[in-house]
């Protein structure tokens, strides 16, 4: 007891040993990478192997890029300029823009039209795309297709108004018709709408066009990646409709429906894009009088919609086949019709399913846009690959412009996947 | 949009589907407007510029057509042919004449019942080799490797010429002229073969061209010229004369710079016939009495428009060889206009 007392602890620790940082190693942006790049000997060799990988791709491009020269009138200056450094030609999209993106006819002073319309085009999207939006906005994507076609072509007015008229009286021949019978509601609507159209269309009077407030624009003036946008967006917006259709059609118990859908679908899949492209072109040129074919662009529209058509609606199949048979039979058990179910039960299902691959669908279309330019039309690529190219100027710039082609593609297309992925989880029902 | 399309479609299609089948030369003069077929974009030959206006050796026959047949050079439908669509493009009627450095061969003109209405332009397949391998004729390129463009007549005549001269080599099939100067310049074939305007046009785009050199042998007959189709010989009997007309104008002496002054009236009875202030040609043709003299202002005559395009004062670089007039060793020769 006393030892206890003459000996009193020397030390006694009154508060805790302040934490140490943890050892350099094990934090941070070391830990970082030796757990990711350096774990072990095969990922450090790839890692340095990567890292020279890299080295070397920058080394070479990024010279390439920031040397570029933006002004210059033909390759040669350029190549003066840059006096044997390396260095992009950048100098063609600067003094080609105008043509890579409307085409080379497309009247200047008329640049305005096609912006609008892109503009408005996002305006009418919008509402469809992103479903918190007021219903009422709809409305305007309904006219939208007219007023688009007014400014992109231009002429009179009167075209769309008709159009719009046709497609107005159909729909209100549909809705008094049927209801009784839906074959007397559907042929009466297109009967309705062909009257409207021939009668209005030869009401219009010849050459109204000419002097209109908007300069008449012949569709084999449109070029550039206007046209790539135009294409894409009318071929997947009049091919997602149509899909369901042939997909429901499919899937029919009436023997004609079915079979008329099953050999669309099939033979539709059997044959290349580029063989109907051609069809559109050059084939279809012999079956019309001279001088009075049907539009070139309306052609490549109807060839490029079949054939997304028949590839959406095999999607959309597996999406109807991928449903329980359970949620047909409930639909059935409420007492809901054909119509109604599948509007209300089985179509909402089935679509959220065959999202990736409509829009797998969707982006390849509009990368397939580019195949017209082998038709003669000149969408980007045909621009590039034809007058841009073969201008005395320009001969023999082939990175620059065609890198600047896959970007503008690149951004579109990674867009519309980053936009379904949000769809997907908008839809997302399922509680994880 | 679709709807309204069908709609503007249709409708111009009731309104047009009036026009009868009558003779070309009327057609275009109803229509006020000539359809010509061109390439989409052959560098010297036809392409739209950056204002989008087309230029080039082949544009300048059109304009010069449309100038003979309306009296305005600027009178033309340019419609954009690819080497695929151009035949069905004539054929349907959609284009009056095509001009796009079309070979003359045979079987084009007899079965695929076409007329060829004369020659703008002998072409010829040949060689361009780079400087450095050291070769100075076709023949020493024994075991060279060749960048062909695959299904054309030149792939065939390259076998027929190897074989004849008893040589190997190694083809590269490439796709398009594009294609193969990315190939060429990166070493991926010693030799680059194709018509010997496509060479000298490929070669001045190149970075350093002094390095490349075309070899003179060339292997085959490439003689392109405009065509119309069968059938119709009145609008043959212009598009062949015209192209006469521009020939005949550089051989008389003829230009755009001096066919105001000689309009006035010569003392040489050809020139006079040629720019109708004697002779009734035109009205043989169906045309104005000075239709020659309008074709020729267009552009000038073959000469001109050869220099202003693809000459030697181009980029391109032509030479005039064979394409020089017959009284100066070439082939041009326009029969008379009598």
């Amino acid at each position: 007891m006393s030892d206890q007392t003459t000996n009193p602890i020397a030390f006694v620790a009154e508060d805790t040993i302040p934490p140490s940082p943890p050892p350099a190693r094990e934090t941070g942006v070391v830990k970082w990478l030796r757990e990711n790049l350096f774990s072990g000997v095969t990922n450090t060799v790839l890692t340095v192997l990567s890292l020279v990988l890299i080295y070397i791709l920058l080394k070479n491009t990024l010279p390439w890029i920031f040397n570029g020269v933006w002004n210059a009138n033909s390759l040669a200056e350029c190549r003066e300029i840059l006096a044997g450094k390396t260095g992009a030609c950048f100098a063609v999209l600067t003094e080609r823009w105008p043509q890579l993106i409307y085409g080379f006819k497309y009247p200047a002073d008329a640049y305005w039209r096609p912006n609008l319309a892109l503009v408005l085009m996002l305006v009418a999207l919008a509402p469809v795309l992103f479903f918190d939006l007021p219903r009422k906005m709809l409305l305007f994507t309904a006219v939208y297709p007219f007023v688009a076609f007014w400014l992109i072509w231009g002429g009179t007015i009167l075209v769309p108004v008709v159009a719009l008229v046709g497609f107005i009286a159909a729909g209100a021949v549909f809705q008094k018709l049927g209801n009784n019978s839906f074959a007397a509601g559907f042929f009466g609507a297109i009967v309705t709408a062909l009257v409207i159209w021939n009668v209005g269309g030869a009401l219009i009077p010849e050459g109204l066009s000419e002097n209109a407030w908007l300069t008449a624009v012949p569709s084999r003036d449109l070029g550039g990646f206007m046209l790539n946008m135009m294409l894409g967006v009318t071929c997947v917006s009049l091919s997602v409709p149509l899909g369901i259709a042939l997909a429901l059609g499919r899937q029919s118990n009436m023997p004609l429906i079915k079979w008329v859908c099953v050999i669309f679908i099939e033979f539709i899949r059997g044959v290349p894009l580029i063989t109907l492209l051609f069809v559109a072109s050059v084939m279809l040129a012999y079956f019309f009088p001279p001088d009075s074919t049907v539009d070139l662009f309306l052609r490549v529209v109807i060839m490029i919609t079949m054939f997304s058509a028949a590839y959406i609606a095999e999607v959309i199949r597996g999406g109807l086949a991928a449903l329980p048979r359970g949620q047909y039979e409930a639909a059935d058990s409420l007492g809901l019709d054909y119509p109604q179910a599948m509007r209300l039960i089985i179509l909402p299902q089935a679509l959220k399913i065959s999202i990736p691959g409509i829009v797998n669908v969707a982006v390849g279309l509009f990368k397939d846009t580019t195949l017209v330019s082998v038709i003669s039309m000149f969408d980007l690529v045909g621009m590039i690959r034809g007058p841009i190219l073969a201008s005395t100027e320009w001969n023999g710039v082939y990175w620059e412009l065609l890198g600047f082609a896959a970007l503008l593609f690149f951004v579109v297309c990674y867009g519309i996947s980053q936009y379904s992925q949000w769809l997907e989880r908008r839809l997302a029902t399922d509680h994880h | 949009m679709k709807k309204s399309v069908i709609l503007g479609a249709a409708t111009i299609a009731g309104l047009s589907a009036g026009a009868a089948m009558a003779g070309t030369v009327d057609d275009v003069k109803a229509r006020g407007k000539l359809n010509c077929g061109v390439t989409t974009g052959l560098v010297g030959f036809a392409a739209p510029d950056a204002n989008g206006e087309w230029q080039g050796f082949d544009v300048s026959l059109c304009r010069a057509v449309a100038a003979a047949v309306l009296g305005d050079a600027n009178a033309v439908e340019f419609v954009p042919t690819t080497g695929k669509t151009r035949f069905t493009a004539l054929a349907s009627g959609e284009i009056d004449m095509l001009a796009r450095n079309t070979t003359w061969t045979f079987s084009r003109d007899v079965d695929l019942k076409f007329e060829f209405t004369g020659v703008n332009y002998y072409d010829g397949q040949g060689f361009m080799v780079p400087k450095a391998l050291g070769v100075s004729s076709a023949k020493e390129l024994d075991g060279a490797t060749v960048c062909i463009q695959t299904g054309t007549t030149t792939e065939l005549n390259l076998a027929d010429f190897f074989r004849s001269n008893n040589i190997s080599y190694e083809p590269v099939p490439i796709e398009t002229n594009a294609e193969a100067q990315q190939q060429y310049l990166a070493g991926a074939c010693d030799v680059y073969t194709t018509d010997a305007s496509g060479l000298a046009a490929t070669r001045a785009t190149f970075e350093a061209p002094d390095e490349h050199v075309l070899l003179p042998e060339i292997i085959s007959k490439e003689p392109l010229g405009p065509l119309v189709r069968h059938g119709d010989h009145e609008w043959g009997d212009v598009v062949r004369w015209t192209l006469n007309a521009l020939v005949s104008a550089e051989e008389l002496g003829v230009t755009s710079a001096n066919i105001d002054e000689l309009s006035a009236g010569t003392d040489n009875p050809e020139i006079n016939r040629l720019l109708g202030t004697e002779g009734t040609l035109g009205e043989m043709l169906g045309l104005d009495a000075d239709w020659a003299a309008k074709a020729i202002k267009a552009g000038g005559n073959y000469g001109e428009v050869f220099a202003k395009n693809i000459g030697e004062e181009t980029p391109i670089g032509l030479a005039r060889g064979l394409n020089a007039q017959w009284t100066e060793g070439g082939l041009l020769y326009s029969p008379p206009f009598r």
